[in-house]
């Protein structure tokens, strides 16, 4: 709990002057840009400044994306540095590995256990060696600064895959990773996301579906 | 006024809109499409909005609405400005009654281009001015400014954003619809000595845009957003400049710090360049690095205002090595790059730029105060590469995966073109040769054959695509007595920009259902004797189709139909049955759909539920009739 907070009180100092940094890493079509929107929302409704910046093209067709939010009076550009961000929100395992050196030291990595094996791996290309992935995201994030999304649990739970960038949503929001809660999340939801998904968009950010992460 | 979270592109069709636009044309392209959407989708009733064949096409319905004094703006991306140069050269001495904005957005890096062209060396070509915002609060305020600089001067200005303005968001605060200006176009008056360009009216043209664009320069210097600023306050004595632009501006902003002594210059008006303002931001510096993205078109200019009046400054940038000459800039970059200039010690933190890989984006390397160093650095696994895929049910892959059956062992080319069928050129199906711009695909593969008149040539268009620019390939074709084969890939969609209605789809932006242009009719009016529709879903149709087409002689056409999956609901997914499956993965290693999950475990192939769309093709391709149970859209 104590190192939570320091984390959260860590946050705020990490990018600019006074800017929290996240950056969403995915596949393309797994709702990275909807996520961003959310959090963007979230903190306009806080009456801080927002700037994001999105993948969009080609890559959207199941490529890797990336999306960068920086919130507060610090941010001028809408891109976050390498090492500069305070949380990585990542909703694929390879793409934490991926994008890890976008996390700042101290910074929070939030991310799904549910590996998206890219057609390359099985036509040739690198293999995905999932326990591998997993163990270097073990190594290299401290597990007070590391939630690992139980992706199955969370589908099994809502009954739908379509949540998992919500669900990833709430778990930043509850490890104090983003300067935001779930409640604004919630609000943003209601604000943004179409009629017939807000009940399980808000079902998704009310459950906790974080797998223990072993000593 | 009130404040919205909105895109770039969507900050701009508001403040268009807040101009009282009254037509909009263009054609969809990455960065620039969703201006003319988010004028569709907050359209107050009034506005013609239209997605246009191609370019040209948006260019000139947008020049004719100005022509008779409405306000009006066409929206394309660089390299469709290559499209619409033709009018928009010449459109250039004519001249506009309404305020007329061309939107051109660039693309950095590239990534999601062709090229990494400048509209801002664009506009010098064509004498017109240029606004170039740096965020979507300025990008949205600019339009304003376009339309009313347009109308005064009586000729189109350009507004350049690039990427990261066009896809990056922000709080923007814009006026309430309430308050939106609404116009009366005086309508078309006749005067050929204005309308009708003859080398005479060129000769005066010519002579009046010099003057104007120099009397122009003069003005500009005063323009607001051309803007000269001092890190250690109005009245320090520093010694060196920054000169910067758009989003870069940005980047410079948050690489300066406290204690660097500068003079900084941003330049919003390339075209023309504030020259007085450059030499009064010039005088008493000894050097001035440019941050620029793209072309070093602001080093240029300075280097001239130098030369014509007298000064003693060195100017640094891309031209003399300091700044990376291609791709991105990024905080980091500038950061390092203002590090050599100022001398000064690097922050903690010093990573440098990567060239972008659109493929697959990588963190950049940084070297400390990020986790890696904190203990000893974990060394990353080897990592799958994700390149952007067809995806999973893409009729596309199918209509490949026939061709390349159909003609397997037979000499053959098969040139692409500009889509989402683009991706056909990846492994297993590997059936994309050549990929130029939009429509090249078809005269390319006439070309090859006039060399190699034995390889069977193929090009494939999309429906979008030949819309745009393929039907003159074909005309040409016919007519000059190719020997080709055209595969039309009809999805019904201009997909890869993400499903903007086109000639074919019978709807339009105006929300009106109409008759839709018929492909087959088409080709069939150019003359073509053999022209087949066929399902490329229902493999041995579609197999059977190419080998019977690709026999005949001339040019010959395929049209494969079948909608993009984004737009089609699936009926049932297809599964595997263990016990039939033998693992011999054919599915996997011939289609390379992202569904067809082989599982390390059994060595057999699984069917991701969330991404199977009932297609059936791994069905039909199965040895041991294993997968079943898919029902197409």
């Amino acid at each position: 709990m104590s190192a939570r907070e320091k984390d959260r009180a860590a946050a705020g100092s990490g990018g600019g002057a006074t800017s929290t940094s996240i950056v969403l890493a995915g596949v393309g079509g797994q709702g990275t840009i909807l996520a961003s929107k959310l959090l963007a929302r979230a903190a306009m409704a806080r009456g801080l400044q927002v700037r994001t910046a999105e993948t969009i093209g080609m890559a959207q067709r199941g490529g890797s994306v990336v999306s960068h939010v920086r919130i507060g009076d610090g941010a001028s550009s809408p891109l976050v540095g390498p090492g500069r961000a305070d949380a990585l929100i990542a909703f694929e395992p390879a793409e934490a590995a991926r994008q890890l050196s976008y996390l700042r030291s101290g910074g929070t990595l939030v991310t799904s256990d549910a590996p998206v094996v890219p057609v390359s791996a099985a036509t040739g290309g690198p293999a995905y060696d999932l326990p591998a992935v997993m163990a270097y995201l073990r190594a290299s994030v401290a597990p007070e600064r590391l939630v690992v999304v139980d992706a199955a649990a969370a589908a099994r739970g809502l009954g739908t895959t379509r949540a998992l960038n919500v669900v990833l949503l709430g778990a930043a929001a509850r490890a104090g990773a983003i300067g935001l809660t779930a409640d604004d999340l919630a609000a943003a939801v209601r604000d943004v996301v179409a009629p017939r998904f807000v009940d399980l968009d808000l079902a998704a950010l009310a459950t906790r579906w974080d797998r223990p992460i072993a000593p | 006024m009130h404040r919205e979270f909105l895109m770039g592109n969507e900050a701009m069709a508001v403040g268009a809109l807040a101009a009282g636009v009254d037509v909009v044309a263009g054609y969809p392209g990455t960065p620039s499409t969703e201006v003319l959407e988010t004028v569709a989708r907050r359209n107050p009733g009034h506005v013609y909005v239209e997605w246009s064949v191609n370019e040209k096409a948006g260019l000139e319905v947008a020049a004719g609405a100005a022509y008779a004094g409405a306000r009006s703006l066409v929206t394309m991306k660089q390299v469709g400005l290559n499209v619409a140069s033709d009018p928009l050269m010449s459109l250039s001495y004519v001249g506009v009654k309404g305020g007329m904005v061309v939107l051109v957005a660039d693309d950095p890096g590239p990534i999601s281009s062709q090229t990494e062209q400048d509209t801002r060396t664009f506009a010098a070509y064509a004498k017109l001015p240029l606004l170039d915002p740096s965020d979507p609060q300025e990008a949205y305020e600019m339009m304003g400014e376009a339309f009313e600089l347009s109308e005064e001067l009586g000729c189109p200005v350009i507004v350049r954003p690039t990427t990261r303005v066009d896809h990056g968001s922000a709080d923007v605060l814009v006026a309430d619809e309430g308050d939106w200006a609404r116009r009366t176009p005086e309508g078309f008056v006749r005067d050929p000595g204005r309308w009708v360009i003859f080398p005479a009216l060129s000769v005066r043209a010519h002579a009046a845009i010099e003057a104007r664009d120099a009397e122009l320069s003069r003005r500009l210097s005063s323009y607001a957003r051309n803007a000269v600023r001092q890190t250690a306050g109005p009245d320090a004595r520093p010694r060196l400049g920054v000169a910067t632009h758009g989003i870069s501006a940005t980047y410079v902003d948050e690489a300066l710090r406290e204690g660097d002594d500068v003079r900084v210059l941003r330049v919003a008006t390339p075209y023309p360049f504030p020259d007085d303002l450059a030499e009064r931001f010039l005088d008493g510096l000894d050097e001035v690095l440019c941050v620029e993205e793209l072309d070093p078109v602001i080093e240029r200019a300075l280097i001239a205002t130098c030369g014509r009046r007298g000064l003693h400054v060195t100017i640094r940038g891309k031209l003399t090595g300091d700044i990376q000459p291609s791709g991105e800039n990024t905080v980091e970059s500038v950061s390092e790059a203002l590090d050599r200039f100022l001398g000064r010690k690097p922050a903690g933190s010093s990573p440098r730029a990567v060239p972008h890989e659109p493929e697959a984006p990588v963190a950049p390397p940084c070297e400390e105060d990020c986790l890696s160093t904190e203990k000893n650095p974990p060394a990353p696994p080897q990592l799958p590469v994700r390149p952007p895929v067809l995806c999973a049910g893409c009729p596309h892959r199918a209509s490949f995966y026939a061709v390349k059956r159909a003609m397997r062992g037979r000499k053959a080319v098969f040139c692409g073109d500009i889509g989402c069928y683009t991706l056909g050129n990846a492994a297993p199906l590997d059936m994309v040769d050549t990929c130029l711009c939009m429509g090249a695909g078809i005269n390319i593969a006439q070309g090859v054959t006039r060399v190699e008149p034995d390889t069977a040539a193929f090009a494939f268009v999309g429906d979008s695509t030949f819309f745009a620019s393929g039907i003159t390939g074909v005309v040409n074709a016919f007519y000059n007595q190719a020997n080709m084969t055209l595969v039309v890939l009809d999805n019904s969609t201009t997909a890869m920009t993400g499903h903007q209605p086109h000639p074919g789809t019978g709807r339009t932006m105006m929300g009106q259902v109409v008759e839709r242009v018929s492909i087959e009719r088409v080709l069939l009016a150019i003359g073509l004797r053999v022209v087949e529709t066929v399902d490329p879903l229902d493999l041995d149709a579609a197999v059977a189709t190419v080998r019977r087409v690709a026999e005949e002689p001339g040019v010959k056409a395929i049209v494969f139909r079948s909608p993009c999956v984004v737009l089609a609901r699936p009926q049932a997914r297809s599964t595997v049955d263990a016990e039939r499956c033998v693992g011999c993965l054919r599915c996997v290693r011939e289609l390379g759909c992202p569904a067809l999950v082989p599982d390390a475990a059994t060595g057999k192939v699984a069917i991701d539920a969330a991404q199977c769309t009932g297609c059936t093709l791994c069905e039909q391709l199965c040895p041991t009739h294993a997968i079943s149970g898919g029902e197409r859209p």
